[in-house]
């Protein structure tokens, strides 16, 4: 075995344990003094920053730094850059924006920001939508699709928590109707909109609809806007349009909520991001 | 008459315990109280069987059953641990195999617990508990003290283990994270923590040698700073004592202060003190070989002590903790980059003179790349604790990469080379069954970690310069959404890391078992006494 013999042999310490010793080796000089550099280091970290306690607060450090401060800062170079064009968007009227090319893009560009933030949860990072979360690029709108209903949901929210919310509830018809009633009643709502059904049973639903529905969902199931009650006839589901899905809304009735917006974002924001769902491809 | 009256506790903690189940007002209460009563109740038959029996005459060998059933624990749990940090890697890069039926008990947010605190507490914390037994005994020339103590630690922690990871799955949590286990099992640790201090400490009193070697130091400071730890962080009261709630003392920026004081030093000294008395006795022995430096070692380990505990507030940067006491956690863990890298200048320096043994001994080259992944981790620890670094690594999968490579890079390895040396002493074999196939355990698992880290520095760095991004105007450019949708590719080159990683461990376990079965006997199979 080619072993280089080693420059010197240190001293052990002498002791042994189970056959271990140990070798009286000085600190590694690069050691000990990365070792000084990290604490004078920190010292003058100390210095510089917020650091010591003491008894009436913190010292502040020499160059006034903090991170409240820094992100303070932060903000106020934006809200500097933006005060004017957001003034703005805060004056103008919200059917107005669009007519502003300079407003309406910049309406759009902060409004996708907000909906990034706040909206993406339910509706989809591209506003797609999910099960029980509508989609916000197609032109079927349960509440309307102009600008002003849009700022208008936005602002107060579904059966929020909101006085002003957009309201209006769906009974829960199994305690209605029999199975059999609902099982009709549904195969005639899919019939609508020609989704796949049971022509047997839809025939003899329409009775049921015509008694228990029209008055929301009117005559041909096109729905009322005015109250939130979806078009049955476009093929489009809210929760899903087979058989069970439609069934189980009969049944029990989904009533979603979506909170009121108005009470966290800014009058600006809200316009805003309703612009930026507004020109998604839907908008009225 | 000992057992008698251990008799009459056995029967009453059965009783005691049918009466809580009887009364539980959760799931995971009355599940544990069943446990805990088939526990006291097998004890109690058990105890009932040995009582008047004539005692086998225990001699002045080394105590090392309670040893190999560490080992066989910590194999068994490290695979466990290992496999469910696989499972929940694929669940992240694949969200539909967190399946509808798995809902409540299987699901990701049950499973993360059980994975850390499978692999941090019972994986590591069994080959901590097994290798300190191995070692005091060999460093002091002293059979471990307390008779059956040890037993009962072994025995005791496996319970903890049991209890904690079916609470996880049942939902009792205390949501902090590494300290999951709610009271009652957090009560239990402590019980068995003293027992394992008073024979650490009993074995050290009562050693022949009359120096204290470095391992022990390390492993005593561990032992002594996560029951400090344990019992500040799990201040909590009981919603009711028939249930598994419980109502955290602390609050607010407090408590978020103290989970990270503790969060920190459990790393600190959980998994580096503890971690780095393992190092400092099977490396020598392994290398066979004096180790480097005795004053870098007294040294390192004291700056490292004094140090570490003041670093948790790194954790907290940018939250509602104030700036001062950030600042604070900041500079320490900047002063102990060196003190850390102490650590490894003594492990891979004790190798100098036998650098060869690289090329024909797979257990050395485990053990070295243990030592490497140590000092890059704890490299990288103080340089994401500089506030402007952890702006864009904190809450990204930055720090999940660099938990891992000092998890199964530092920890794992050190452990692994430590069991390929504790097995064929134990059972008293020539050598292991296979070479080679440490080897591919080496590989394996060297491969899976570096595809681990590196994978995690990517999709952390990307998601931190996302979530930052802003246009023009100021305004946000991705929704969080767009980050974990670009995670993917690395997401699913983790999970591959992790199933080389789990691969390796695999391997180990087989060689390992084939040893004991296969390997050839020990020539002089002495029974090994204490030299003086």
């Amino acid at each position: 075995m080619a072993q280089k013999p080693e420059k010197k042999q240190p001293e052990t310490t002498g002791h042994s344990w189970d056959g271990i010793e140990e070798y009286n080796n000085p600190l590694p000089r690069w050691w000990l003094w990365s070792f000084y550099a990290c604490i004078i280091w920190a010292v003058a970290y100390a210095i510089a920053y917020p650091a010591i306690p003491l008894i009436k607060g913190a010292t502040p450090g020499l160059l006034g730094w903090s991170t409240r401060g820094e992100v303070k800062a932060d903000i106020q170079k934006f809200t500097d850059a933006n005060a004017e064009i957001e003034a703005k968007l805060s004056e103008t009227d919200i059917t107005l924006v669009s007519a502003d090319t300079e407003l309406q893009s910049y309406a759009v560009n902060a409004g996708a920001a907000v909906f990034r933030s706040n909206c993406s949860q339910c509706h989809g990072s591209g506003a797609q939508g999910a099960k029980g979360y509508p989609n916000l690029l197609d032109n079927d709108w349960l509440w309307g699709g102009d600008i002003e209903a849009i700022a208008q949901t936005v602002r107060y929210g579904v059966r929020s928590t909101s006085d002003e919310t957009r309201y209006s509830e769906m009974p829960a018809f199994g305690e209605f109707l029999e199975k059999e009633e609902i099982a009709q009643v549904a195969n005639y709502a899919l019939s609508l909109s020609n989704s796949e059904h049971d022509a047997g049973l839809a025939s003899s639903g329409a009775a049921i609809f015509e008694d228990n529905c029209v008055s929301c969902h009117k005559e041909d199931g096109t729905g009322d806007r005015e109250q939130g009650a979806p078009n049955l006839a476009d093929a489009i589901w809210l929760f899903g349009g087979d058989i069970e899905s439609v069934t189980q809304t009969i049944t029990s009735a989904r009533n979603a909520v979506m909170p009121n917006w108005g009470g966290r974002l800014t009058g600006a924001q809200v316009k805003a991001v309703s612009a930026f769902v507004h020109q998604l491809g839907g908008g009225e | 008459m000992w057992n008698y009256i251990k008799l009459v506790g056995l029967a009453l903690i059965a009783l005691l315990a049918a009466i809580a189940a009887n009364y539980a007002r959760d799931l995971a209460y009355m599940v544990h109280a069943i446990i805990v009563m088939l526990v006291a109740g097998g004890l109690f038959l058990w105890t009932v069987r040995q009582t008047d029996e004539p005692k086998r005459p225990t001699g002045a060998e080394y105590m090392d059953d309670v040893i190999k059933a560490g080992v066989i624990a910590t194999c068994f749990w490290g695979v466990a641990g290992f496999l469910v940090g696989t499972w929940i890697a694929f669940e992240l890069a694949f969200p539909g195999l967190n399946f509808e039926w798995l809902q409540g008990y299987g699901n990701f947010g049950r499973l993360r617990p059980v994975h850390t605190s499978a692999v941090v507490f019972a994986f590591g914390g069994n080959a901590l508990i097994a290798t300190s037994f191995y070692v005091v005994q060999r460093t002091s020339a002293v059979r471990l003290w307390g008779g059956n103590l040890g037993w009962f630690v072994f025995w005791g922690y496996q319970l903890f283990i049991v209890l904690a990871a079916t609470g996880y799955l049942m939902g009792a949590t205390q949501s902090k994270e590494y300290a999951e286990p709610e009271w009652y099992v957090d009560i239990w640790l402590t019980i068995v923590w003293v027992a394992y201090l008073i024979t650490f400490l009993g074995t050290l009193f009562t050693r022949k040698e009359k120096h204290i070697y470095v391992a022990n130091w390390f492993y005593l400071s561990f032992i002594v700073t996560i029951a400090m730890l344990h019992i500040v962080n799990n201040l909590s009261i009981p919603v009711s004592i028939f249930g598994a709630k419980s109502v955290q003392v602390f609050s607010g920026v407090q408590d978020a202060m103290t989970q990270w004081w503790y969060g920190h030093n459990a790393v600190g000294f959980f998994l580096t003190a503890g971690f780095l008395g393992m190092m400092y006795y099977f490396v020598p022995k392994q290398a066979e070989r004096p180790v480097y430096s005795y004053k870098l070692s007294i040294v390192h380990f004291w700056a490292l002590i004094f140090l570490y505990i003041w670093a948790g507030p790194h954790h907290l940067h940018y939250t509602a903790l104030p700036d001062w006491a950030t600042t604070l956690g900041m500079v320490f863990s900047i002063v102990l980059w060196m003190p850390s890298w102490g650590g490894m200048i003594n492990g891979l320096m004790t190798l100098s003179g036998a650098w060869d043994k690289l090329r024909t001994d797979p257990v050395i080259r485990i053990m070295v790349i243990s030592i490497g992944f140590y000092g890059m981790s704890t490299f990288e620890g103080p340089m994401m604790s500089i506030r402007a670094v952890n702006s864009l690594s904190h809450y990204t999968d930055w720090t999940i990469g660099h938990v891992h490579s000092g998890a199964l890079g530092w920890n794992g390895m050190i452990t692994f080379g430590a069991l390929y040396f504790l097995v064929p002493k134990l059972w008293n074999k020539e050598r292991l069954y296979s070479l080679s196939l440490v080897n591919w355990h080496f590989w394996l698992a060297t491969i899976g970690i570096i595809l681990y880290a590196a994978s995690m520095w990517v999709t952390g760095i990307m998601e931190g310069l996302m979530w930052r991004e802003v246009d023009a105007n100021g305004f946000l450019v991705n929704s969080f959404a767009d980050t974990v949708a670009a995670k993917k590719p690395m997401n699913i080159v983790r999970g591959t890391g992790g199933i080389m990683f789990l691969s390796g461990a695999l391997i180990m376990c087989y060689n390992l078992w084939m040893t004991v079965r296969r390997a050839p006997a020990k020539a002089d199979a002495t029974a090994a006494a204490p030299a003086e």
